[in-house]
């Protein structure tokens, strides 16, 4: 009742898997490079909504790269039964694509490598399907003068940008969330990047989730209290049962922040 | 092939209509999609589904002219479940992008979260639900436990005139807002029972069983 107020500690923090996808397959990429096939990915998320996920994210991390779409009915089946918000990613490049992954159960899209050159369709997307509906996705990868760089393509291509100046853009562009992703600890389960974590919560108005790197239960911690992440996603972790989701709420719950505990 | 809907899901433009469909095919109800008037007017109930704006919102049915529809169905009794901006749009007005007016069956306003906030906006994620009413008995609140977490995503609140007219609240930073609002047969839940895991579902079989007892 009269416990202290940690930074972030009046919500509750959202604990998120990504399921990140290539073909038929759940893989687990390892600094956007090496790829472990992981699982059936209509498997893992029952698995995960059953084990108290608050929300899964489905990335098709080749869709961009190979220029194709997302494959709807795969979608259809992952997400048939799955009662919690679905963030879906991967090769939108059209308002119809957002219609099609809507339609085929996502709540939510998620969009990089077509924003990065098309900022516009960010606020397209925004006025048609509502702020709450479009996340900007961003991959970060440091680079030598300190500054961190967004890649497209799953991970794969340079941009030009620099990530800060790039959110704020995409904010203006009225986008709902940010999910931001380190490549350099992407699947290395060294713990969240802090300090990228910290340059994008430092300013945004709206939510932002942090993925990459998620290791040790403290990593976790540090994310929200550290780098101040309103929701933390996973995926190695959970994958491969270092822990299970129950196991991460109640540290963070008795590290004094707020989770939601079935 | 057209099945006559016990339940018909308004299809006015908004909203992720599939997640909704698939949470009351799962409980097993003759739910479907629709933005006909004539197959509206036959329903047992309707289920205003919405994301996004409350012009939108409103705009949405007006081209398609439901909302003459919708307001007799309410008019008539039979059950209404608005989900987040379909239960924005039950109130008179709302504020979003300009000042529009809205279906006007729950008295009040739909704003924006206040300055003083102390939160981000969106509100996403998982908050109780603070239980007003003592008596749940024939509500949609029936058996669902004080302080269970269902999934919130929105920017406006709905602040109706009558502090009666709220069922649930829900505080999210400095803010205390109805979460769930209730007049007679009409219902709104800002969060998304649908996406809100086995509570969520317990509160759409909780409409259903109300649409039943109705039938």
């Amino acid at each position: 009742m009269f416990r202290k107020k940690l930074s972030n500690s009046a919500k509750n923090i959202r604990v998120i898997v990504r399921l990140d996808i290539k073909g038929s397959n759940v893989v687990k990429p390892v600094m956007a490079e090496a790829l472990k096939v992981v699982g059936n990915p209509r498997e893992l998320a029952r698995r995960y909504y059953k084990e108290g996920a608050d929300e899964l994210v489905y990335m098709d991390i080749v869709a961009s790269l190979y220029n194709r779409n997302l494959d709807l009915e795969q979608l259809q089946k992952v997400t048939e039964g799955i009662f919690i918000p679905i963030t879906v990613g991967g090769g939108i490049r059209s308002i119809g694509d957002i219609n099609n992954a809507l339609r085929a159960g996502a709540d939510k899209v998620a969009i990089n490598t077509y924003a990065i050159n098309h900022p516009q369709f960010l606020r397209q997307a925004v006025e048609t399907f509502g702020a709450q509906c479009i996340v900007l996705s961003v991959d970060a990868k440091k680079q030598a003068n300190g500054q961190y760089e967004p890649y497209t393509d799953g991970g794969r291509e340079k941009t030009g940008k620099e990530v800060v100046s790039w959110v704020k853009e995409a904010i203006k562009m009225g986008v709902g969330e940010v999910m931001v992703a380190s490549i350099d600890r992407e699947g290395t389960r060294k713990g969240f990047d802090l300090e990228l974590a910290k340059s994008i919560t430092a300013f945004s108005p709206v939510p932002v989730i942090v993925h990459g790197g998620a290791g040790s239960l403290d990593s976790i911690r540090r994310a929200i209290v550290e780098g101040s992440a309103d929701a933390i996603s996973a995926s190695s972790i959970f994958h491969y049962k270092q822990y299970m989701i129950e196991e991460v709420k109640v540290f963070l719950s008795h590290a004094r922040l707020n989770v939601r505990l079935s | 092939m057209k099945i006559k809907p016990k339940i018909a899901i308004v299809d006015y433009g908004v909203g992720n209509l599939r997640s909704l469909i698939r949470a009351f095919l799962y409980l097993g109800t003759h739910a479907g999609i629709t933005e006909e008037i004539k197959e509206i007017s036959d329903s047992d109930a309707l289920v205003l589904p919405g994301d996004g704006a409350f012009a939108a919102g409103m705009k949405g049915l007006a081209m398609r002219n439901l909302s003459k529809p919708v307001t007799e169905m309410a008019k008539l009794g039979k059950p209404v479940l608005g989900i987040c901006l379909g239960a924005q749009i039950l109130m008179s007005e709302g504020f979003e992008f300009g000042h529009f007016k809205g279906l006007s069956l729950i008295p009040g306003q739909v704003v924006k979260f206040p300055k003083a906030l102390g939160e981000k906006i969106p509100h996403i994620g998982w908050n109780e639900l603070i239980l007003r009413k003592k008596v749940w008995k024939g509500t949609i609140l029936e058996r669902i436990k004080p302080k269970s977490n269902v999934y919130f995503i929105h920017s406006y609140i709905m602040k109706p005139k009558s502090s009666s007219d709220v069922f649930a609240f829900t505080k999210y930073g400095n803010c205390e807002f109805a979460s769930v609002i209730a007049r007679g047969n009409i219902w709104g839940c800002q969060f998304h029972p649908e996406k809100s895991g086995s509570v969520g579902l317990a509160i759409i079989n909780n409409f259903i069983k109300i649409v039943q007892a109705h039938g």
